[in-house]
């Protein structure tokens, strides 16, 4: 069976990666936009983040024997509360000053966070064994889809809805939505506002290691597995605007089976495919497909 | 808060250039002539970066990207067209410009964080570009770059000659950021840098001063990496990397953001930074430049040449 004269189980595999791929944008374009929101940072630290998340996981299944479904929990859980520590220590004490010094500083954490892990375990990738639950595959009938990268998409969606439930529905999201508002009536009204804020970093920090620990098994855990994909990242946030909850899991969604499609019928150019529809986005509708003017 | 807002420094300013220029013209035959002319290129690589940002109030997460691609150029024409060095440089500073154009076009779209991060993503879309195309070497770069005879008449193969020719290259940047920054149009920048919506309402066309403000600087940035190609006789991957684009931003903050000494003294103290550093400690070197772009932001964000401006005149005060 071919689709565009493409075989289906390469066209079938390539599609699914791409939604792998789109699955983590999503989780971390999600991350940064409400981190945005309300502290007005761009965490340049969610790659290194998300890398940490990956290696905690590593780590812990082989140096402690905690099993995967463990890490699942326990790696965004204490990358979150480093997340929590940086911003009750440094991150705090920008929040009256220009937001481009939250990106520096937070760039200045990603190198600190690289570079010790590059001198821990080099540049060469660590492979992380599939937990037995979901090896193997099934046969869909035009392609054979391992049961890992299934598990990958539904795990990384749920979290994205239920993360766009927690803010829409909830009273602790309203608070938040308020926060992004307006911060100070907020705080008269009797919110604890700084609080507000901490949680916010280190829940955003958490989604960057969770989507880690997905991704431990599908790609090699390695020290530079975030910096290439938080740049991919910030184009998958500027196409989309950093205005919309939804928009942001169904920007990084589409971009990733564009990847996918490119790495088809063109693979040369599937490394770029998203910048170029940021220039395009950008010359076209230049606040981005669900963003407020910024 | 420049240097300028008072008269004592303004008629000290000439002094400390002159002085500044005799001890350029000495050094090589004091300290180590590589070594000097790396700083050099790094140093003009951050003024014109500081033009940008110190001045203008715009963060470029992609400067790499006109360092790189201007090297890459000024490689192809001298190694593989065989023209002459000045005609290298000429030429990497022009693509540098077009590029700086392009981006500049784009990037001016949209404000503050979303600017940073367009500038970041073309420049990595720029380093695939070099990655992939086979002109450029790919991973190994592109090696055994001549520096040949400038104006085919004096061996830049020595290594003084080579020292002066980076060195004139650096006054003439460093000349032309001075001026720009004291003219009309680096006014301009500055009311923008303070106040956009005012500047809009006083009838400035603010994207036109912030295109021309970009093109500028990515075309002084080309002109640094050009230079650079030839002192090294190589054009790599390295200085298209994102990595390249966040060391100018650190030598810039450390050097002192907006300051016009600043950002060569920013080069300097990373230049030297990494020589002595690389053997020593490997790859804590990156640990070490995030500590000091952690530090630089949260207690130190005058950066050296301020702080020393500040001290100055509280002493001048007193």
């Amino acid at each position: 069976m071919e689709i565009f004269g493409v075989p289906s189980a390469l066209f079938g595999s390539q599609l699914l990666i791409g939604l792998i791929n789109g699955s983590f944008y999503a989780i971390l374009s999600l991350g940064l936009a409400i981190i945005f929101g309300l502290l007005n940072i761009i965490n340049f630290a969610h790659g290194a983040q998300y890398m940490m998340g990956a290696f905690v996981a590593w780590i812990a299944l082989t140096k402690f024997g905690v099993n995967y479904w463990a890490a699942l929990l326990l790696s965004p859980l204490l990358v979150g509360a480093l997340g929590v520590l940086l911003e009750r220590t440094m991150l705090r004490k920008l929040y009256k000053l220009d937001h481009l010094y939250g990106l520096l500083l937070t760039f200045g954490l990603a190198l600190i966070f690289e570079g010790i892990f590059r001198d821990q375990y080099g540049i060469s990738g660590q492979s992380y064994e599939v937990p037995e639950l979901l090896q193997g595959g099934v046969n869909l009938g035009f392609m054979f889809m391992p049961i890992y990268r299934g598990w990958v998409v539904v795990a990384a969606l749920a979290v994205c809805f239920g993360t766009w439930f927690m803010i829409e529905k909830t009273k602790l999201g309203a608070y938040l939505r308020a926060g992004t508002e307006n911060p100070q009536i907020v705080q008269a009204l009797g919110i604890n506002v700084p609080l507000l804020i901490t949680f916010t970093y280190g829940y955003g920090v958490a989604l960057a290691a969770f989507a880690g620990v997905l991704a431990a098994p599908v790609y090699q855990v390695n020290p530079q597995m975030g910096s290439n994909l938080i740049i991919v990242v910030f184009a998958v946030v500027v196409i989309g605007g950093m205005g919309s909850i939804m928009g942001s899991i169904l920007t990084g969604l589409g971009l990733g089976l564009i990847e996918g499609l490119t790495r088809v019928f063109y693979p040369p150019a599937s490394a770029v495919v998203v910048f170029f529809i940021m220039v395009i986005v950008l010359l076209v509708r230049p606040a981005g497909l669900f963003g407020k003017t910024a | 808060m420049t240097i300028n807002n008072n008269g004592m420094f303004v008629r000290a300013t000439p002094l400390l250039f002159g002085a500044l220029f005799v001890i350029g013209l000495v050094a090589p035959f004091a300290v180590y002539p590589t070594f000097l002319m790396k700083i050099l290129c790094f140093g003009l690589f951050a003024c014109a970066f500081n033009l940008l940002l110190g001045f203008a109030g715009l963060l470029s997460f992609g400067h790499a990207a006109f360092l790189g691609t201007a090297g890459y150029i000024c490689g192809m024409l001298v190694r593989d067209l065989g023209v002459t060095p000045e005609v290298g440089i000429l030429g990497g500073t022009l693509a540098a410009a077009i590029l700086g154009w392009v981006f500049g076009v784009l990037a001016i779209r949209r404000s503050g964080i979303y600017f940073a991060m367009i500038t970041l993503a073309l420049a990595q879309m720029v380093f695939f570009f070099a990655l992939q195309w086979k002109a450029t070497g790919g991973e190994d770069g592109l090696q055994g770059v001549p520096r040949g005879h400038l104006f085919g008449l004096i061996d830049l193969s020595n290594n003084i000659a080579m020292y002066y020719l980076v060195f004139a290259v650096f006054c003439v940047g460093f000349f032309i950021i001075h001026r720009t920054i004291h003219s009309p149009f680096g006014q301009i920048l500055k009311a923008i840098r303070e106040n956009e919506p005012r500047a809009v309402s006083l009838g400035y066309d603010v994207a036109k001063y912030k295109l021309l403000a970009f093109v500028l600087s990515a075309a002084l940035a080309g002109m640094a990496g050009a230079t650079k190609t030839l002192v090294f006789q190589l054009a790599s991957l390295t200085d298209v990397h994102w990595h390249m684009s966040g060391e100018v931003v650190l030598m810039t903050l450390l050097g002192g953001l907006g300051t016009i000494l600043g950002p060569l003294v920013g080069a300097g103290v990373i230049v030297s930074l990494q020589s002595e550093l690389a053997d020593k400690v490997g790859s804590w070197v990156t640990v070490i430049m995030g500590v000091i772009f952690v530090l630089c932001v949260l207690l130190f964000r005058r950066g050296i040449v301020g702080e020393l401006q500040a001290l100055i005149k509280r002493a001048g005060i007193n």
